[in-house]
């Protein structure tokens, strides 16, 4: 099994400018069995883009435990691929040895990875699009060559800092419709970081709502969406009475937090 | 062809001039109509209001090349041919005449007798304010007053028109009459008057290098050399007119003698050296302005004032007979227009150093001639050409002679028969001598080639040694912190200041200004691939690692091509920099290369020279960016669009 687990993770800045130190995680522990796709919400500096960095590798704890299986995780590795907000494409490449990037790290044979490359940019519905440059690409279809390159490469677990946040209505709906198909697909476990309660709300089917000073996980649900949004389209999802209470008790759990941050500044 | 050109070039220009106005004229016409158009379409602050203003261009070009053409004389030769030639016999009567203007107030203010009256009036009160005491007897004290005093008495005389002599008068008459004969001569016209058939076989205006033609090739211009002739002959004869009447020439004999005998009495002195010094000094002086007044070069204001008029009628005349040339002077000649010094008419204004465009198209012919026993090329080197380079010239440069040194074994020596036995080293040193024959290749040659060369080769070693140590201390702290001071300390300097060094170290060749260029190309691609490499994205390094990457994968295919855009940037700029930098280190140092070609050019002051390397450097700064900008374009087309 490869579960990812998570224990007593905490995490300490210095902050430069006054050497305060500044408890950006503390505490942390949860396992996420394989499979699963755990959303992440949470205030501005509840430390949800450090939890996320140590995931990835990019960060190192100060203290505690972080594996993927049985493996310790230090430093970045191809099992865990991540995707960023504006998509980190290589804009001197066009989108097909985007997506392949990872595979020519690994000096695959080119007619190997070719046909990867189509198998994967027809799944994000790109087909045809192998040679345009990125940078002529909409800010969706950038997400999609992001998506397409980070799954090429068959990782076990795939992070996504707030994937969808600077795209617009319809096309962030039309996006997490297209997440929740290739989670069903793949079977692939995913952590999305997002800012929308909606977001993380359709697209968890676990969610951990962080509160900030110190990081750490402020209440964690299991809810029924995720599995509702592979069969019913999202928007109807969105006006059940279910969604809408869940959707009210998290904001105002938010909305709390920040009054508190408010008040204390 | 080019030698129709060269003849032709006043016909050249006179085509050049009416297209360059049409269009001028048009290109204003269709722009105000385009702007009011496009202008009803686009808010002010709109940057597509600055596109497609192709036509502005044009204005901006043709009015530049006619300013060009109108300051450098260029339009007067090309319309009105022969009025520089008419101007330079005008300019003859002004040279013939001017031993008379000068000493009146048509030419000089003043009269020059009043002047001398003046100033020799001035300076003989002061020297009898002067006379040293004490070292002359009174009897000689005396003898000096009388001497100064009968000075003073010899400037009055000639002041008065009533002593002036019989003789005297009369030949300031013959002067007035013989003048007033030129004025007479010169309302008389011209007509009748014919150039001569030698005067007619010259060279066109500004085709050679004494540019305008000497003799007058219209019959005004005739006129006008044959009253300059005359003029020169009454000049002449009117500086060998003296006023000296009896009363002078009897004061002077007087002081003459008072003078002898006080330096007489000078050579018996029995005083002290010192005393004896100051005698001689003052008796000097005194003899020095008695010199400039025995001379009867003093006249009566009254007998001069006649010449004056005279020479005021001479160039009334002269005024009436050039009336539509005198326009042409004012309108198309900018500057003062034309000057006779000796043996050369030469153009006095802004065309003495703005060459014509034309003239400067065929300097620039002659120079890129590239037949050196015709003429062409500039100082034994063709401007840009090709030639077969031996490829044992070039590996004999690669190679030094020192390693075929550093091999084991020895020389050849010589055997016991007195032959030279050759070992295997004496063929590599051959080789690394270019002493053997390795066939060859086409290669280009000339003096812009050089230059072009050097810049090239500077910069190849700049961004091969450059852009990796750049990349590098974007990305590790050893390198940043290591070379950072090293290139900051060094990089201020301006590269000029490092010539002298460079060029005395490694000679005044084409090394030392490689290695120069090198210098500047080297900061400046270490620092814009440094921050090239520095500014890549987090998010992209971070999205590589996940991908798999390794750190050196990460360098080749991440951050260099990140860095792309500064280094080119960087390759444009140092272009630019190395560029400026040869030019003035050729004018410091070498035998060959653009900068050479000027500064020999300042050297002997040939200006259409000095401008033809200018624009050459102009064109070819302008040949490289455009070279640069299209090669950006070409390889970072995501430039702007991120």
């Amino acid at each position: 099994m490869t579960d990812l687990s998570c224990k007593n993770l905490s995490m300490t800045f210095t902050n430069p400018a006054n050497g305060a130190m500044v408890e950006a995680l503390k505490d942390i522990n949860f396992t996420l069995k394989k499979g699963e796709l755990l959303s992440v919400l949470g205030p501005s500096g509840c430390g949800k883009t450090t939890l996320l960095n140590m995931i990835a590798g990019f960060l190192n704890p100060t203290s505690g435990q972080l594996s993927l299986g049985d493996k310790q995780i230090e430093g970045p590795g191809v099992e865990r691929g991540m995707v960023f907000q504006q998509g980190a494409l290589f804009e001197w490449l066009p989108v097909s040895k985007n997506v392949d990037f990872g595979l020519r790290m690994k000096n695959l044979t080119p007619a190997d990875s070719e046909k990867l490359v189509e198998k994967w940019l027809d799944i994000v519905g790109l087909t045809g699009f192998g040679d345009t440059p990125t940078y002529q690409l909409s800010g969706g279809m950038q997400q999609r060559v992001a998506l397409a390159r980070c799954l090429v490469n068959d990782p076990e677990l795939i992070l996504m800092d707030e994937p969808l946040g600077a795209l617009d209505a319809l096309t962030r709906e039309k996006m997490q419709s297209l997440i929740l198909e290739l989670w069903k697909e793949t079977g692939k476990t995913i952590i999305i970081i997002t800012h929308s309660v909606e977001e993380a709300l359709l697209l968890g089917e676990r969610l951990f709502v962080m509160a900030p000073r110190p990081g750490r996980i402020h209440k964690e649900y299991n809810l029924p969406f995720a599995e509702r949004g592979l069969k019913e389209s999202l928007r109807d999802i969105k006006q059940q009475s279910d969604f809408g209470s869940v959707r009210e008790e998290i904001l105002t759990m938010i909305w709390d937090m920040e009054e508190e941050i408010m008040g204390n500044v | 062809m080019s030698e129709f050109l060269s003849t032709h070039r006043a016909d050249v220009a006179a085509l050049l001039i009416i297209i360059l106005t049409g269009l001028f004229v048009w290109s204003i016409y269709y722009g105000l109509r385009r702007t009011r158009k496009l202008d009803s379409e686009q808010v002010f602050g709109d940057p597509e209001r600055t596109l497609g203003g192709w036509f502005w261009a044009v204005c901006g070009v043709s009015s530049l090349l006619l300013v060009w053409f109108y300051f450098s004389w260029g339009t007067a030769r090309a319309f009105f041919p022969s009025a520089a030639n008419e101007m330079c016999q005008v300019a003859k009567i002004d040279e013939a005449l001017s031993p008379i203007t000068a000493k009146l107030p048509y030419g000089d203010r003043y009269y020059k007798s009043t002047e001398l009256l003046v100033r020799n009036g001035q300076q003989l009160a002061a020297l009898e304010a002067q006379m040293p005491a004490g070292v002359y007897s009174s009897a000689e004290q005396k003898k000096l007053f009388s001497i100064l005093d009968r000075n003073q008495q010899l400037l009055t005389i000639y002041s008065d028109s009533a002593q002036q002599s019989p003789s005297t008068g009369a030949d300031l008459d013959a002067i007035h009459l013989r003048l007033q004969g030129l004025s007479e001569a010169i309302d008389a016209g011209y007509a009748g008057l014919m150039p001569t058939a030698e005067a007619l076989a010259q060279p066109r205006w500004g085709v050679t290098d004494s540019e305008i033609p000497m003799l007058p090739l219209t019959p005004r211009g005739v006129l006008f050399d044959n009253v300059a002739e005359q003029s020169k002959e009454i000049a002449q004869d009117f500086v060998k007119v003296r006023n000296l009447p009896e009363a002078a020439k009897i004061i002077i004999s007087g002081v003459k003698s008072d003078i002898t005998s006080l330096k007489e009495a000078d050579k018996n002195y029995s005083g002290s050296e010192a005393d004896l010094a100051s005698r001689k000094t003052y008796l000097k002086a005194v003899e020095r302005i008695f010199k400039r007044l025995d001379d009867g070069a003093i006249f009566p204001a009254a007998a001069m004032m006649q010449i004056n008029l005279d020479i005021l009628q001479i160039q009334d005349s002269v005024k009436s007979q050039t009336k539509g040339l005198r326009l042409v002077d004012a309108l198309f000649l900018p500057g003062e227009g034309v000057v006779k010094s000796r043996t050369l008419c030469v153009e006095q204004g802004s065309s003495r150093w703005l060459p014509k465009p034309t003239d400067v198209v065929a300097k620039f012919a002659r120079l890129a001639n590239p037949n050196l026993e015709d003429g062409g090329g500039y100082k034994g080197t063709v401007l840009f050409w090709w030639k077969w380079l031996e490829i044992a010239d070039v590996i004999a440069f690669l190679i030094p002679d020192g390693v075929v040194d550093m091999l084991p074994g020895d020389y050849g020596i010589h055997n016991d028969n007195g032959e030279f036995v050759k070992t295997y080293k004496d063929h590599l040193l051959a080789v690394a001598q270019g002493d053997v024959y390795l066939g060859v290749v086409p290669m280009l040659d000339g003096h812009i080639w050089d230059s072009v060369f050097r810049v090239i080769v500077a910069m190849g070693f700049g961004i091969a040694l450059g852009v990796p140590l750049g990349i590098y201390m974007g990305v590790s702290r050893f390198f940043k912190s290591f070379f950072d001071p090293l290139i900051e300390l060094y990089r201020p300097v301006p590269p000029l200041a490092w010539a002298p060094l460079i060029l005395t170290i490694f000679g005044i060749q084409d090394d030392g200004k490689i290695f120069l260029l090198f210098m500047v190309a080297f900061a400046i691609m270490v620092i814009s691939a440094r921050t090239g490499a520095s500014g890549t994205q987090l998010s992209k390094i971070r999205a590589s690692h996940s991908l798999g990457a390794t750190n050196k994968q990460i360098i080749r295919y991440v951050i260099l091509p990140n860095a792309l855009p500064e280094i080119l940037t960087g390759i444009r700029i140092s272009i630019g920099v190395c560029w400026g930098t040869l030019v003035a280190a050729e004018m410091l140092a070498g035998t060959t290369g653009i900068g050479f070609i000027e500064n020999v050019a300042r050297t002997v002051s040939d200006y259409e020279l000095i401008w033809v390397t200018i624009l050459i450097m102009g064109l070819l700064g302008l040949l490289f960016d455009i070279a640069m900008r299209f090669t950006i374009s070409v390889l970072i087309p995501w430039r702007g669009k991120g």
